[in-house]
């Protein structure tokens, strides 16, 4: 039980390494998308990345800070 | 064929580079196992985490071809982002000097020294084989899970495979020519690209999976990857602790 436990934490560590991002970015994908499905324009894709970039730069200056 | 191109390359270098460093992550330790506990458990080991890789591609593959293009853009872009932008983000305070590089050099040395100070080998080391195994099987999801997500989404899970086999022909070729760690590979340059290409690959199969058409097509994930590598010049900038001498200026 405990193997599959440090297994599973594992697994999850392969794509969350700051919480706090991960869930950012999940809840910015999910905006843009009811933001595509209310009124799909053509500059849906732009606003999905400026937000994951936003959100990369102002997490990597927190954790700069942190230290 | 032509619209194809611009996301071929991207996904076979993609696959490569990730592949190269993952693979050399498992040599290190693989090395390890084998001058401290022997290579007959080192190489049991690396052949049993690679028969369960090869199990899990098996079951996996097909299961692939049964799920709606649309949903596997979506999961799997979605975690091909999340992915990416770990080892972005990681890459990015990595060069900044907020955290300490990785060196393959300090993580041999300190494997070695754990290994070797752990009771007496035997004739069937189950120390040597578990260790050898276990780092096969984690560093060999990785590889896994990058070639189907660069691979899947856009069809081009053959190129994506090619790219992650050439890159352990290499890092085998290289490891047993040398027997010692890689640690000339520039694995925290590797490993920036490597985030920001697959930071780009998985907005462009999420926004796709989402319905985003994308402006231009195939070619939009090339200006995803300028956009990440400009965001990531950015952050390293941003980052970077000034200079004390500057702060005196008042600069």
């Amino acid at each position: 039980m405990r193997a599959l436990a440090a297994l599973l934490k594992e697994l999850a560590g392969l794509f969350v390494d700051d919480g706090s991002l991960a869930l950012a970015v999940l809840v910015w994908l999910a905006l843009v998308a009811l933001l595509d499905q209310l009124a799909s324009a053509g500059w849906d894709g732009a606003v999905l990345f400026l937000g994951i970039a936003a959100l990369l730069g102002e997490n990597t200056r927190r954790a700069a800070r942190r230290r | 064929m032509l619209a194809s191109l611009p996301h071929a390359a991207p996904t076979v270098l993609a696959a490569f580079l990730a592949s190269l460093v993952e693979f050399v992550e498992a040599l290190t330790v693989v090395l390890a196992v084998g001058v401290t506990r022997g290579w007959r458990p080192a190489l049991l080991g690396t052949a049993l985490g690679l028969l369960l890789l090869l199990l899990l591609v098996a079951l996996l593959g097909p299961a692939l071809a049964l799920v709606p293009l649309g949903a596997l853009q979506l999961v799997v872009g979605t975690l091909l982002l999340l992915f990416g932008l770990r080892w972005l983000r990681k890459a990015v305070l990595r060069a900044a000097g907020i955290i300490p590089l990785h060196d393959e050099r300090a993580a041999f040395a300190s494997e070695t020294a754990a290994l070797g100070g752990a009771g007496m080998r035997r004739a069937w080391d189950i120390l040597g084989v578990a260790t050898a195994f276990k780092i096969v099987v984690l560093e060999g999801l990785e590889v896994v899970f990058i070639v189907i997500a660069v691979g899947a989404a856009g069809g081009l899970l053959l190129p994506a495979s090619l790219g992650a086999v050439a890159a352990l022909i290499a890092v085998v070729a290289l490891g047993a020519a040398l027997h010692r760690p890689l640690a000339q590979v520039p694995e925290n340059a590797l490993k920036l690209v490597v985030g920001v290409l697959l930071s780009a690959f998985g907005t462009f199969w999420a926004g796709e999976g989402i319905g985003i058409r994308w402006p231009g097509a195939d070619w939009a994930a090339l200006a995803l990857v300028a956009g990440f590598a400009a965001t990531a010049a950015f952050s390293i900038a941003a980052c970077r602790p000034r200079p004390a001498a500057a702060l005196e200026r008042g600069d």
